[in-house]
């Protein structure tokens, strides 16, 4: 008995099956336990990986943390597809089905306001980038060192003059970038039923180019997706030194928690 | 019933090539928290925290150029805090400037000495 329970996520009993070819942890396709009114999203995982002791090891492996969070992600992508899915945080384990069951029952009124909740809707990422280099020829500034790849000025007048040229250059794109979070936001709170303003991100994690100034997450109901998707488009300025990213449809992981224990992130997301 | 047929398809960084931060952010800090049999708390996972760190340092950057709107509602923050923010921060630009050109004055007196 070396294999224990991953429960992904918990969705409604529905009609259909799960979308083929889906893989999990392990490149396991998930199964579905059925447990009175409710579903949990399960696969099993070898227990020398997600028992306490080496799943604490496991998951201070860069590596493998980021490929367990994309098959997580990869699960409840492909669930959200075909149902209303409440997304697990990442990690939650059960001795066996039995435990799974036993989780089922120890949140099921949390599950069940949640579903209600969440019943088709689905989250979509807005954010905004300020790139005051917007040339990939040259590099970002860092905050250490600006350093000119470019000739030596020919004087320390030439060079004042051109480190205040540069200076203010980026700070119109900082000042247009937040201009443009502001009305992005507040457009597309209108549109939607909840929004969550996340911390901007660090380009050493999301390998994106300029400055995140904007992280926002957007409870939309699925039918009026299309159109918040133009909506997006259509507030999209040509702007090289600001740039808008859309993420989605994303399960609805950011209004996921906000009636169950929220964390301090989520309550305070706007509604 | 739902109708999954009238979502768009999928936009941006879904799928294997997506930005880690997205799906980090939303797999650890994000979704439903409930206990299972395994107990593990992702708060005392050092890495966890390096990263989720990483995360969120760019806030303080952020700080720097006077955007924090996102910490407060948006209608309570002040516009005239931030024209102060601005006004000091230009201030003590120009100062580091004029301590910047110093020594390259001094240096010019050297040469003509």
């Amino acid at each position: 008995m070396n294999e224990l329970r991953y429960v992904y996520a918990v969705t409604r009993p529905f009609d259909g099956v799960l979308p083929e070819g889906v893989r999990g942890l392990g490149g396991e396709p998930p199964r579905l336990l059925d447990h009175g009114d409710l579903v949990a999203v399960v696969g099993a995982v070898p227990a020398e990986d997600f028992a306490e002791a080496p799943l604490k090891k496991r998951l201070e492996d860069l590596d493998w943390l980021t490929a367990t969070a994309r098959a997580h992600e990869a699960v409840i992508g492909a669930m959200t597809t075909v149902t209303c899915t409440v997304p697990l945080r990442l990690a939650t384990v059960c001795v066996d089905d039995s435990g799974v069951r036993r989780l089922l029952d120890a949140g099921h009124d949390r599950f069940v306001t949640t579903l209600e909740r969440l019943e088709g809707r689905v989250e979509w990422g807005v954010k905004v980038y300020a790139d005051p280099q917007p040339d990939p020829a040259e590099s970002r500034p860092g905050p250490a060192a600006p350093a000119e790849p470019s000739a030596a000025p020919a004087s320390g007048r030439d060079y004042l003059r051109r480190r205040l040229s540069s200076r203010q250059a980026r700070e119109g794109v900082w000042e247009r970038a937040e201009a443009l979070s502001r009305t992005l936001h507040a457009e597309l709170s209108q549109r939607a039923q909840a929004a969550a303003l996340h911390r901007p991100q660090d380009s050493r994690l999301s390998e994106a180019r300029g400055q995140n100034v904007l992280n926002a997450a957007y409870l939309v109901p699925r039918e009026s997706s299309q159109e918040f998707v133009a909506e997006v488009g259509r507030l999209t300025p040509q702007d090289r030194g600001v740039r808008v990213e859309l993420t989605g449809p994303w399960a609805p992981y950011s209004f996921a928690g906000q009636a169950g224990q929220a964390g301090p992130d989520e309550a305070g997301a706007s509604r | 019933m739902t109708t999954p047929n009238r979502l768009p398809d999928p936009y941006g960084s879904q799928g294997g090539g997506a930005n880690l931060a997205d799906i980090l952010e939303r797999v650890l800090d994000k979704g439903v928290v409930i206990a299972g049999d395994i107990k593990i708390n992702l708060l005392d996972i050092e890495l966890l925290t390096i990263k989720l760190r990483l995360i969120v340092a760019s806030v303080d950057k952020a700080k720097e150029m006077g955007i924090d709107w996102w910490e407060d509602d948006p209608s309570l923050s002040s516009g005239a805090r931030r024209r102060e923010l601005a006004e000091e921060n230009e201030r003590l630009q120009r100062r580091i400037a004029d301590l910047e050109a110093a020594p390259a004055r001094v240096e010019r007196k050297d040469d003509e000495a």
